[in-house]
């Protein structure tokens, strides 16, 4: 995108004027260099989402923003149900509240090393991953409804983890909302023998040390101090997620025609929040935020016994729990107004600023930690929200690295086995279940992550505490 | 001999086409590309088959419809398919998908495909030739 077609706000923040039936400007954080390298398309879709009706104060792209379906991945938007709102399924995407989670072990990186390798191949070996793996817990179609309204709280209660968990998750581990009659039985059928498994992908299990400290103040609040070993997983809401995009999809295409809901695309397949679609979509996908977090409280409970059983020493404490593909109903001030409103964030991170309730306390002085994946050889980052995030972009921030390469033109340039072989002599273990996954995810084919979470940084959405680096790193 | 399927770039995920002379055959070849992207397709067997319907307003979306209605079985069956048949009469697609249990090593899985997406989706016939492909997310 060339930076001269937009209007500079700011070293980091552009605009893309309000034109034609847009109902607010476009508004693209980022770098000079970032925005250069963005997709053009990036602006097409930002300008489609301002088309929306009952949009508020702008649509939204973070500096990790590339071409999605509807809405660019890295789109953030917030619909006033009071002024004919939608709920799009584009703004969620197919992997409802797939997300990040990070575990603290208590040990350091001193400590940990020379048993890392059991550690790594017991991860391996006992968390279900990759194409057609099967999770250890099968549940009813009455149990499934359970899950999906209790989500990592239902996980606790049947023994899979502590309930101290639960403080450190988004919603405490559960969205309201969730409505089971509203997801179809063939979503329920696919998540049969897939609860518990991280899937493939981008999604991954891995083992970090803090590398470097750039906030003491709010480290010390995570309990985080440099050479600490932390476990992070990506994952989200499996094949049922998967079924309540698809149905939603079918669905909502219909509803577009039905409201008269002027779009530009079909892929933002929408209805009004206040419409029967609307309301069956939003109780769907918060089932699927609840499936989510009752997988990644699941997966928890099993890195907590593979850890002890490697480290007896060791006690996994949960940091926090993210989702990065969601449709929740928040609180925002607008011109000095609180409103609820229904934000989408769709490969964006909720990064609620210092102060709100919806922290755990010992967060809400120095705000909601937001943490960003990196690729398989680069680092990840620990951030949290700030005030001015709040103010603009709905205390919102980036996800992760966002490609560079497309999957194909990867797997033409390396092999698996090379790369495993390389990460290996730089101190990062790789254990996968497919090299041709392990190419397709080369460190390479992604944005450099530092640039993006700088950018974030810099535009004040988030601001950096620390960063981790991998020392092992399990893919599907 | 004309390709009957490839796979095309796609800067996040990736995109799945296939191609015949009637649109059957071009959804049928384009389920293939779909399964192609999922494991080695030349190493699954046909044992076993499973009817698939699906039903849409048009085309393409019926063409959507029709691989998310394989994805779905594939979860729910724990089955891959390596080969395909199509008819489609009035909107309704009636079909048959090939294939057998998955074997995570003989199979040689590579990754996951989570939806078959409206993202550079079309339908279309030029000389006769039909062209039928979308972005699947992975």
């Amino acid at each position: 995108m060339d930076p001269a077609t937009l209007h500079k706000i700011t070293d980091y923040l552009w605009e893309i004027p309000q034109t034609g039936g847009m109902r607010v400007p476009g508004r693209i954080f980022g770098s000079e260099k970032l925005i250069r390298e963005m997709d053009e398309k990036v602006r097409e879709q930002v300008t489609n989402v301002a088309l929306l009706p009952g949009i508020q104060v702008a649509s939204i792209a973070m500096p990790d923003a590339h071409w999605g379906y509807g809405f660019p991945i890295g789109g953030v938007a917030a619909f006033d149900p009071h002024e004919g709102g939608v709920i799009s399924m584009g703004g969620v995407g197919f992997d409802i509240s797939c997300g990040v989670r990070t575990m603290k072990t208590g040990m350091t990186q001193e400590e940990v090393m020379p048993r890392l390798k059991t550690l790594v191949d017991q991860l391996f070996s006992r968390v279900p991953a990759g194409v057609g793996s099967e999770g250890l817990i099968k549940l009813s179609p009455g149990q499934i409804d359970e899950m999906l309204v209790g989500g990592a709280e239902w996980a606790v209660k049947k023994g899979y983890g502590v309930k101290d968990d639960l403080e450190y998750i988004e919603e405490y581990g559960r969205v309201n909302g969730a409505e089971p009659e509203h997801v179809s039985e063939t979503a329920k059928k696919r998540q049969y023998r897939e609860m518990g498994t991280l899937g493939s992908g981008n999604h991954y299990l891995e083992v970090q040390v803090v590398a470097e400290v750039y906030d003491e103040q709010a480290a010390l609040a995570m309990g985080l101090r440099k050479d600490d070993v932390v476990i992070s997983v990506h994952c989200g809401s499996r094949g049922l997620g998967h079924q309540i995009g698809t149905d939603a999809l079918k669905n909502l295409a219909s509803a577009i025609q039905k409201y008269g809901i002027p779009i530009k695309d079909r892929e933002l397949a929408s209805a009004p929040i206040e419409s029967p679609e609307g309301k069956r979509y939003f109780g769907a996908m918060s089932a699927g935020i609840n499936c989510a977090l009752a997988n990644r409280q699941i997966i928890t409970h099993l890195v907590r016994e593979i850890f002890t059983d490697v480290f007896p020493e060791g006690h996994i404490k949960m940091l926090y729990d993210i989702s990065h593909n969601t449709c929740k109903v928040e609180t925002h001030e607008i011109n000095g107004k609180r409103k609820n409103l229904y934000v989408h964030r769709k490969g964006a991170t909720r990064a609620f600023g210092p102060g709100r309730i919806d922290l755990p306390p010992e967060y809400r002085h120095v705000g909601q930690p937001v943490l960003i994946g990196g690729t398989m050889g680069t680092s990840s980052y620990i951030l949290v929200g700030t005030e001015e995030g709040m103010q603009q972009a709905f205390g919102s921030a980036c996800h992760g690295a966002g490609r560079a390469m497309s999957r194909t033109a990867a797997k033409k340039r390396w092999h698996g086995r090379e790369i495993v072989k390389e990460l290996e002599e730089h101190g990062i273990m790789i254990r996968g279940h497919s090299y041709s996954g392990i190419a397709e995810e080369a460190p390479e084919s992604y944005k450099d992550v530092s640039e993006v979470v700088e950018s974030a940084h810099q535009a004040n959405l988030a601001r950096k505490v620390v960063r981790v680096k991998p020392v092992a790193c399990v893919k599907g | 001999m004309t390709t009957a399927y490839e796979t095309f770039e796609h800067e996040a995920d990736i995109g799945i086409r296939g191609f015949g002379n009637t649109v059957e055959e071009a959804f049928e070849n384009a389920a293939i590309a779909l399964y192609s992207v999922m494991v080695n397709i030349g190493t699954v067997q046909t044992k076993r088959d499973v009817p698939v319907i699906a039903s849409a307003p048009d085309r393409e979306l019926l063409f959507i419809e029709w691989l998310n209605a394989l994805l779905a079985l594939s979860d729910i069956e724990r089955m891959v398919f390596s080969k395909f048949e199509v008819k489609i009469e009035e909107g309704t697609l009636t079909g048959r998908a090939w294939g057998e249990a998955l074997d995570r090593i003989r199979h040689e899985p590579r990754v996951e495909i989570k939806g078959a997406s409206y993202h550079l989706l079309s339908v279309a016939e030029k000389g006769g030739r039909y062209t039928a492909q979308c972005v699947v997310d992975v």
